[in-house]
């Protein structure tokens, strides 16, 4: 049986993959930012917290950690109208990717937080540091260093599981290539092509992200333990 | 006209949470498979000089690992009609899950190859042991021990994978819960209790592997 395949079909509407592109490197950037925060919030919480805090927190990371990504998007897109809380499909797509990202991201954090030496935090303790300082120049700076590599796989599940988003009609990368091969019936090219890009994306992501880790948050620690 | 009180709900949706363990177990045990067929091809590539066999490895766990479970049912689902093969979303959804569980098992797996100290190797090559004998006598038992925990903790990962298989048509807990939510206009309890569905398979299977995980780190 001779098997046509025909890409080009797929990629003369470069625009919509362009587009699709676009969309998923920003709902990515926005859930990376605000979910690795939520992640620090929420380990500061499962630390430090009260309680009954620390009891909230947990029962938030578990139910995310153990429900599917596309049942919290549901949830949120399709369950919430009924409560009352309207949401476009792109501001589902980023509550929920955050909300995902945050539930993960407190365990990876906090797992560094725990390894922060004792004698450190004392050491700041007998400087006058207040408790928010010695965790802000303190404790997190060097936990965010160690377990930055694990941060960077989760960022790249969580761009991955986003191609779900498009099922709510967010328009990325997986809606763009569903909207190309319903106008051409070019269905297994434009989900290769798809899928192509989403494995550059990821490659390019870890890359970016490990020098942004390298570069951006943790250089300057570098040279002030230096000096 | 049905009315939909929870308990309603509840009992279609247990129904239908037969096919994602069913689904579930299906690609972990074909993934387990596969993946340990994959190990062994990697740990051979190293051995006897095959190295393209540990690169196509590699490349095949890049793949997987690299892009959406989505994509890869979709690529799955028309991708095997394309080659002549009768396609359900069951079948579609079966085969992309064990390609996708075999990618994620090897590369667990042969972190814990990799942590067997040399010397074992040595070992075993001079107690007189060929390939197969020390894999079976000396690595794999040992490596095994430590393989547990992630291996269990995977098993919530492919869980929650099937719930993709409901973007191909497939009809498991999540289609379901779709089907249900439109039928009874109560989107916000049904998908809330599809949450909990999964939850009550999940988080067991989840405890189960960070116990494991501690028990392992206190026996060492």
């Amino acid at each position: 049986m001779l098997i046509q395949l025909d890409f080009l079909a797929v990629l003369s509407e470069w625009p919509l993959l362009a587009k699709g592109i676009a969309w998923t490197i920003g709902l990515t950037i926005i859930a990376a930012t605000l979910g690795v925060a939520l992640g620090v919030v929420c380990a500061w919480t499962r630390v430090y917290g009260s309680p009954f805090f620390k009891a909230v927190v947990g029962s938030y990371v578990e139910l995310i950690r153990n429900t599917p990504f596309i049942v919290q998007l549901f949830f949120i897109f399709f369950g919430l109208p009924a409560a009352g809380v309207r949401l476009s499909p792109e501001v589902a797509s980023i509550i929920a990717m955050v909300m995902n990202l945050g539930a993960y991201a407190a365990e990876i954090v906090r797992a560094g937080i725990e390894a922060t030496p004792r004698g450190q935090i004392l050491a700041a303790q007998s400087l006058g540091m207040r408790p928010l300082r010695v965790f802000t120049s303190i404790v997190l700076p060097p936990a965010l260093q160690t377990v930055w590599p694990a941060m960077v796989s989760q960022i790249i599940i969580v761009m991955l599981g986003s191609a779900v988003c498009g099922q709510i009609s967010t328009e990325e990368l997986s809606y763009a290539a569903n909207l190309i091969q319903s106008r051409n019936f070019r269905a297994f090219e434009s989900f290769i092509i798809a899928a192509l890009i989403y494995l550059g994306l990821s490659m390019a992501l870890r890359k970016a992200l490990s020098s942004v880790g390298s570069r951006l948050i943790f250089g300057r620690s570098k040279e002030a333990q230096r000096g | 006209m049905v009315e939909f009180s929870i308990a309603t709900i509840f009992e279609h949706l247990i129904l239908a949470a037969r096919w994602t363990v069913l689904l579930s177990l299906m690609a972990f045990v074909l993934g387990g498979l596969v993946g340990l067929a994959l190990l062994l091809a990697r740990i051979a590539s190293k051995r006897e000089g095959l190295k393209p066999l540990g690169y196509a490895v590699s490349a095949y766990v890049q793949l997987f690992q690299g892009t959406p479970l989505l994509m890869q049912l979709f690529l799955a689902y028309f991708g095997l009609a394309l080659f002549g093969v009768k396609t359900s979303a069951w079948t579609a959804a079966a085969f992309a899950l064990t390609l996708y569980t075999s990618a994620f098992l090897t590369e667990i797996w042969r972190g814990c190859v990799e942590a067997i100290p040399r010397g074992q190797w040595y070992a075993a090559k001079a107690v007189g042991f060929g390939f197969v004998g020390e894999l079976r006598h000396v690595i794999l038992p040992q490596a095994g021990k430590i393989a547990i925990a992630p291996t269990v903790g995977f098993l919530v990962q492919v869980i929650k994978g099937t719930a993709l298989a409901s973007v191909i048509g497939f009809v498991e807990l999540t289609k379901a819960g779709g089907m249900i939510a439109n039928a009874s206009f109560k989107p916000f309890l049904t998908y809330a209790c599809v949450a909990l569905c999964y939850f009550a398979l999940c988080y067991p299977v989840s405890a189960y592997a960070k116990r494991l995980e501690r028990r392992l780190a206190t026996a060492r």
